[in-house]
This record gives C-alpha cells, structure tokens and sequence, in this order.
C-alpha cells in the first residue's frame, strides 16, 4: 500500500505542492530535450537522404566542438575558428562520403550501421589524437553567447532561466526553421527530398547521389557543432556525450525515423518525461534513472507504435 | 478427373482490403484432390494476394476457407504449413546464406522432432534423425535432377535454378497442397518445359495437389484441370481450361474493352 | 598440392556431413587443438614471459572467443542485431558471484556453467520484442538492455554483496584438490580450465549450427517470411538464438570475472565491451564459429602488438597516443572490412583455401 502510494501518489502530490518547483523542472527538461531533438535532427537528415543510421552523430557533435575549442586554444580568434570548424565538418561530409558511404552503396541497413560504428570508433581516435582527449571548458563567452541568468517569480516561488538556455532554445528554433526553408524552397532541398523517396528514381532524372550525400552529411555535420556549442556550454566538452548522444536512436523511435517533426517533438517529450521521472520517482529506484528511462520508453512505444508518432505504417509484402 | 473427387480447399465468398484498397472482393472457388488448378489473371488481380490468404499469412475480413473439410480460423502461416501446404514465391525466396542441400533440408523443419538435448551432441536420435531425412533429400534432388549444385550456396546459381531449388525445397516438405506463385516467370521455354513436366510427375507421382499462379497461358491450358480467373479482385470466370478461354468475359480481361 | 579432396570420397551421409569432411582440415584442427592444450600451456609453465602470455593473451582470447561465438550465433546465424552483448556478459559474471559466494562448496566450473542459464533468461526477456521488431528497431530495444543492466549492476548492492569498492572480488576457489581461480592460482591451471570450457562449448555450438535448430535460425535470418510459411515458429526460433547466444555471452562473462580480471567493475560490461564484441564478429566473420576465433584473436592482438611495437623499434610514444591510433586504425578497419569482405577474416580463410585446392594449376 505503501509503496502503491508512492508510486501514484506521492510523486504527484510533491509535483503541486511546489508548482514553482515543477515549472522549473519542466523547463530544465525542455532545454534537455531540445538538445535530444538536434541530435535526433542530425540523424534524421541523414537517414532521409542516405537510409543510414548514423551511429556516428554523436562523435561528430564531439568532433565538432572539439575542434572549434582545440582551434581557439591553438591561438584563433573565436570567430574564426568558428567558420574553420564548418569548413572541418565540410571536409570530413565530402570524406565520408568518398570512403564510407560510396563504397557501401546498395548494402544491407544492418552493415551500413555497423559502418558508422566503426566510423565512430575512427572519429573517436582522431579527434582524441588531435586535439587531446581531456575534457575541455566551452568558449562560450567568446562565441558571445550569453550567461547569467533570470529570476522569474511564478506561483509563489523562484524560478530561474539561464540565459544560456534560451540562447539554446531559440538558436535550435531558428536552425530547424533555416533547414526547413533549406530542404523546401531550393532546388538542393528539392533533390534531397527526391532522393528521399526513392534513389534509383532520383538518379534517373539526374540528380547525383554523392553531390546529395555529401551535402546532407554537411548539413548533419552543423547541425551537430551548434548542438555540440550548446551542450558544451551547459556542461563540458567530453566524450561522455557520445554515449549520451545514443538517446537519440530512442528519440528516433518515438517520433519515427523520417519525420524531422516528430525528432523535435519526441525530443522534448523524451528530455520532460526523463526529467519527470529522475525527480519524482528516480529516488525510489536509487537515483540515476535517468541513462535508461529514455530507452524504456521507446521500448513501449515499440511494442504499441513500432511506426512512431509520425512514421507511416509498415506493411509486409510476400 | 471426375467431379465427384473429394474437395480439398473451398474458399467461400472472401474479400481482403488494406486500407481501402480492396485486394479480393466475394471470391469462392474449390481445389478438388489430386488436381492441378490455375488461378490467372492481368497484373494486380489478386491472385499473389489469394495464396497468401490460403497459406494464413493474410487474413480475409469477409468470408471462410476450408481445408481439408474443417473451416479455418484466423492463423499464423506456420500452422498452415503443418497442416500441410507449401508454396514457393513469385520473387525467389531461398535462404541465400545457405547451400542448395540445407536449403532442401529445410523443408524438413516441420518432420525433425528431437530436442535441443541431441542437438547439441549430434550423436545418436539427432544424427540418425539427419541422416534420415537427408535420404529423403536426396530423392529429391534426384528427382529434380539438381545433384550437381547440392553443394552450392544457393546466391550463385542461375535463375532457372533457383526457381528448381525452391520446388525441390517445397516437396521436400511432402505437401498435400502446393501453391506455386509463377513457378516459370522469367525462364526461357527449354527452361519452362522442364518445369512443366516436374509440376505433372510431382502430380501424377506423389498425387500432390497443385494450384499455381501463372501469365504463360500455352502452360496453363497445358497442365491445369480447372481454371479460376481473377479481374481486378473479382471472379470473372471458372472452369476447365476450353471453356475459360472461350469466355467472353476473360478475353475482355485480357484484351480490355472500353468500359 | 598438399591440400587436395581429390580422392576422398564420401560413402554416407554421416561422414559426408561432418563438420570437417577433408582429412587435411581434420588434421589442421587437430593440430590447433595440440597447440591450444599442450604447447601453450607448456609455453606458458617453462617461459619466463609465459605468465604474461597467459594471462595478458590467451586467456582474454579464448574467452573473447567464446563472447564473440555467442555474439555469432545471434547475429551471424540468427540475423538479430545487439548492443547488449557486455551487459549480458555482465548478468553471467553478477550470476557466477552471486553463486560462488552464497554457495561456497559449489564447485565454481558448474556454477560457471550455471550461470549461463541467468544470462540466457535475461536475454529471452530482452528478446521478446524481436518477435515484433527487426534491424535497427530490436538494437534500441539491446541498448535498452546495456544501460538498464549497467544501472542495475550498480544500483544493486546485493548483486556485489554490498561491497563498498562496486567490484566483484574473486577469492582463491579450489575445486579438483587444486586452486582454479583467485589470486594465486596459476596461470596455466586457469588456462587449460578456460580452454576446455571454450573448446568443448564450441562443438557443442558447432553441432546445433548444423542441426535442425541451426537451420531454423538462418531460415529466419535470410528470409522470415518464407522461413515462417515453411513451419517455422518465429518465436520459438529467434527466443532460442537469444537464449543460446545470451548462455554463451554469460559464462563468457563469468569467466572473465574468475580466470581473467580477478577483480571487476561495472566497467568491464559497459557498452564498449558491446562495440568490442560485436567488431570481433563483423572482422571475423558473420555466421562462422572460425571467423569468432580469427575476429577475437585480431581485435584483441593488434592493439597488444600497436602498443609494445614503437617500444621495440625504439620510438617513445604516450600510451595515451596508442590507445587513439587503436581506436582509428580499428574504425578504420571495420569500415575497410563491410567495404570490401563483409563476411570477414573467415571469408577470406575460406578463399584462401579454394584457391589451395587447386594450386599450383589454377585452370587444370
């Protein structure tokens, strides 16, 4: 009875006794979940255009930030070293593309996976041998993103916003918007969205397929130095994030593989519901919940809703 | 072939739909014992769509299939099989990691009864089990004239060959009903006699009932007993072969008339 | 020249569907087995290095080895993608702990043995969605797996006995009048137990492949649908690939605990050891019990030998800087491999020994 009540009741009861308190986890979350949803963007971009699973998006988010604090260390003006770093990820789609992806053309899904594991693994090396493998402190300041933070009062109590936070939240909004523009008014975007629906049919009327890859894995490649700069910012530059980064695939399931609204909203939805339940009721279970609940979750979702929120239904053929 | 002959299957007044597509719409027909039946028609008529209700991997919302006498429920294709139905597939389903020989042996599946247990010793009851049914195999292989490739990885052989591998595998199972989606798509006509003259020995031999999808229609007169034609989901025509070809209907089918 | 099947002729079927049906790979196998239980073992008592080779080498490789055969028959016969191979190591290792402890007199080869069968019903459990799922959806559902049993391993005192350190610490276990495990038994004592385990697990491994059960696995995994019409019970197939393959990986883990590391943290079954797993079965070879032995030999070697090789040649170099030239060259590696041989070393092996059998008159 005891434990029924805190498990149905209490976590609940706590939730509104402290509203102030509940809004500024929801909020933590929500910036969480953004940070899932560009992770998940970055692999729904690339699973669009190519059908493969980039296992490798979280190293490249670490790649990334790696080398815009490794350039500023080494003596470049932030600013520099910031359009340096897009010309990194640049080079390293146009690199993928050649020795990764070309070769692997018209394999099974299953291997193109297990490539970008062993991507990651190279990247993984690179980067440490590169740059170093110690944790580094995010330029944040120099990038002229804001600190400190603001206090709002709200139903009786404090709660605080980084500004770091909303910088992060609006940035995403304004990235997803910019590719959304991208992939629908330009003939580039045309293309990806014909290769999308179909390859030999895209290469038919003549669009090319590297030039394509290439450029979705740049794309993907920005979209994870501006998720690796905001979570950098908010904690440290390391390889932790790499494992962190796998929650996507959970993300993913949720909100199914092709659809970039539904890596958004599962996004947030998965950063408020694992916020929810680390608060709430991670102490039952001893804390630290929070490394798998995500999967849980998308597990349910498996078993109820294989497509996702937004996938279309899958139908088996003889 | 007299009609008094024991009924087999009976599909009775079926219709399947996907979404609102409708794939079947109130088709019936029979399959009597020990005959070859046709089931024809233009492309997306529903025919791929029929053998897959038959062998339990779609289920039709409307209507009753009864096998052997006794009505069917809903249910997975692997009971289907055990009750003794085989099929080989439009697109050649092999298992293309494996050889011709455990390909055929694989048909076996449902005959192998020892456990875990032997299986993993390989002596006594499993082996003698093996080797068993590895005769068996082999008088099919035999049968199919396929001795030379028993070895060979079954992605490296030619079309033709395949097609023959997935039979030998379907009898290996020792159907009492075989389904044969476009047994001689693809093949060239040295190719297709062989074919022809496997479907009837396995017929006439083992009296193996057979129901084949088929577009080459000189096959289909030449080895079906009867005839069932599908348009567009529908039954438009059912009978021994003179008499569907000389169905008007059919031939508006086949050659189109302005609706 | 040497290596002809010119002559050998079958008679049944027994002998011709043995394992080996070539009387020079007979021979070849034999001799392994020579090497593995007589001239390493005396290597490793005579050589003042044998220590280290024993140690620090074979016995991670054999039982990498015999991880990387369960690893194999999930996802090499039985088509199933997983990320969860180190936590189900973990759960074999936890179990053997567990055993040993709260039954002291059990002697720690059965309960080794045993504890398989916890890895194998923590596997049947993480595998049920399988049945519903396939590919990239069922390696979500094994990274669920890794992380919820990586959070258990550690969350659950009861699972290490409370120990404040987390780790597993293996006491000196006799069993046979001898000490098998522990911190002072020898090393050679803990091989040739590790490697009659590993050897007699892969021809039990070696028979199911090629039995009925076998079949039905790569029925599944080449093509389901047919492999269903054909009688085959999805459920029953893919449950026991994730049994059987989850049984290997479980006594793998425990005796990495007990012959191997000693002492274990969380650590040694994190996802990692999951990536590590599955690289030895993608470089060895999918579906081939060989290829586990190559694939686990190369992973493990070529970081050994990347580590002592600029010493000997007498360049200085950070480990630190080894340890990030092994991560490339091994990434680089498998991607090299899905390029070129996605069916790995074994393949290769197997070319190999076509090309052997009719040399040196390749068009005779």
């Amino acid at each position: 009875m005891e434990l029924l009540h805190s498990i149905f009741i209490g976590p609940f009861a706590d939730m509104f006794s402290d509203l102030s308190f509940l809004i500024q986890v929801l909020w933590e979350g929500f910036v969480q979940g953004t940070l899932y949803a560009l992770i998940a963007l970055g692999f729904v971009l690339i699973f669009k255009a190519s059908g493969v699973f980039n296992f490798a998006q979280g190293i490249m988010v670490v790649f990334a930030v790696l080398a815009l604090v490794g350039l500023y260390e080494a003596g470049v003006p932030a600013w520099l070293a910031l359009i340096l770093t897009i010309g990194i990820m640049g080079l390293l789609a146009i690199g993928i593309e050649r020795v990764v992806l070309r070769p692997l053309v018209n394999q099974h899904d299953a291997i193109l996976l297990m490539a970008t594991i062993g991507l990651a693994r190279f990247l993984s090396g690179a980067g440490q041998f590169i740059f170093g493998g110690e944790n580094k402190a995010m330029i944040t300041e120099e990038l002229g993103l804001p600190t400190g933070s603001s206090e709002a009062e709200i139903f009786g109590g404090v709660v605080f916003f980084e500004h770091l936070d909303i910088a992060a939240v609006i940035i995403a909004g304004l990235l997803v918007a910019a590719l959304a523009v991208f992939f629908s008014k330009t003939r580039i975007g045309r293309a990806l969205r014909a290769v999308a629906d179909d390859h030999q049919a895209a290469l038919s009327v003549g669009i090319s397929l590297n030039q394509i890859w290439a450029i979705v894995w740049f794309a993907a490649g920005i979209v994870a130095l501006v998720t690796g700069i905001m979570w950098g910012a908010r904690s440290d530059v390391s390889f932790a994030l790499e494992i962190i980064a796998l929650k996507a695939l959970a993300v993913l399931i949720i909100g199914g593989f092709t659809s970039i609204p539904g890596a958004i909203i599962a996004g947030i939805i998965v950063g408020l519901v694992e916020k929810l339940f680390e608060i709430y009721w991670g102490s039952l279970l001893g804390g630290g919940v929070e490394a798998w609940f995500a999967y849980i979750v998308a597990l349910i979702f498996l078993l109820f809703r294989p497509q996702g929120l937004f996938g279309e239904k899958i139908i088996e053929r003889v | 072939m007299s009609a008094e002959q024991e009924i087999l299957l009976d599909v009775k007044d079926i219709s399947l739909s996907f979404g609102g597509v409708k794939a079947i719409t109130d088709v019936s027909f029979n399959v009597r014992k020990g005959e070859v039946r046709a089931i024809i028609g233009p492309n997306g008529a529903g025919k791929t769509s029929m053998l897959n209700c038959i062998n339990g991997f779609y289920h039709p919302q409307v209507g009753t299939i009864s096998y052997k006498g006794e009505v069917r429920k809903a249910m997975r294709p692997y009971v289907a099989a055990s009750q003794g139905i085989a099929r080989t597939f439009q697109n050649v389903a092999l298992f293309r990691g494996m050889t011709t020989l455990d390909n055929i042996m694989s048909g076996r599946t449902l005959r192998m009864k020892r456990g875990f247990f032997w299986q993993m010793f390989r002596h006594g009851p499993a082996l003698a089990e093996e080797i068993e049914h590895r005769k068996r195999v082999e008088e099919i292989i035999d049968f199919l004239e396929i001795q030379a490739i028993r070895k060979t990885p079954v992605g490296r052989l030619p079309y033709g060959l395949q097609k023959r591998v997935e039979l030998a595998r379907a009898l290996a199972m020792e159907p009492e009903l075989l389904l044969l989606d476009e047994p001689m798509a693809g093949m060239n006509q040295e190719e297709k006699e062989d074919m022809s003259r496997f479907i009837l020995d396995v017929n006439s031999e083992f009296g193996t009932t057979v129901t084949l999808i088929e577009h080459d229609m000189g096959v289909v007169m030449d080895l079906s007993d009867r005839v069932v034609v599908l348009d567009y989901g529908k039954k438009i025509a059912d009978g021994t072969p003179e008499e569907v070809q000389n169905e008007q209907t059919v031939i508006d089918a086949y050659l189109g008339v302005p609706h | 020249m040497f290596y002809r099947e010119a002559g050998q002729f079958k008679t049944d079927y027994k002998s011709d569907s043995a394992v080996f049906p070539i009387l020079q790979d007979r021979v070849g196998i034999a001799f392994m087995i020579f090497l593995a239980l007589v001239v390493v073992p005396l290597y490793g008592w005579s050589s003042s290095s044998g220590e280290f080779f024993l140690n620090g080498i074979m016995i991670p490789f054999m039982i990498f080895a015999l991880v990387t055969i369960g690893l194999n028959i999930l996802m090499g016969y039985a088509g199933q993608l997983s990320l969860g191979t180190g936590a189900f190591t973990g759960v074999g290792a936890y179990a053997c702990y567990k055993l040993i402890t709260h039954f002291p007199e059990l002697n720690l080869i059965v309960a080794v043995l045993m504890s398989g069968f916890f890895a194998a019903a923590v596997g049947i459990i993480f595998g049920l969605p399988s049945l519903r799922i396939k590919g990239l959806y069922l390696a979500v559902t094994t990274l669920a797996a890794q992380f919820f049993l990586e959070w258990l391993f550690i969350r659950w005192e009861w699972l290490y006995n409370y120990d404040p350190s987390g780790a597993l610490i293996v006491p000196d276990i006799t069993a046979f009048g001898i000490i098998i495990a522990g911190p002072s038994a020898n090393a050679v004592v803990k091989y040739l137990v590790v490697t009659l385990i590993v050897i007699f697990m892969t021809w039990i491994a070696s028979n199911v492949i090629r039995g009925r059960i076998g079949r039905s696995w790569m029925m599944i995994r080449d093509m389901d649908i047919a492999a269903e019409l054909m009688g085959v019970r999805p459920l029953a197939a893919k449950l026991s690939a994730f049994a059987m393959s989850s049984f290997y990986c479980g006594v793998g883990g425990a005796m990495m605990v007990f012959f191997w590391l000693g002492a274990a943290e969380v650590e040694s079954f994190d996802i990692n050891h999951s990536f590590l797993f599955l690289f030895m079965v993608i470089i060895g070879g999918m579906g081939s019990l060989i290829g586990s032995f190559m694939g686990a030999a190369f992973i493990w070697v070529l970081p050994i030998i990347i580590k002592f090789l600029p010493a000997t040649i007498g360049i200085e170099i950070y480990p630190s800087t080894v340890e990030h030239i092994n991560l490339m060259i091994i990434g680089g590696l498998i991607v090299f491999f899905l390029a070129v041989e996605p069916n790995g070393l074994a393949r290769l092996w197997q070319l190999a020994k076509e090309k052997l059998r009719v040399w040196p008159f390749p068009y005779a």
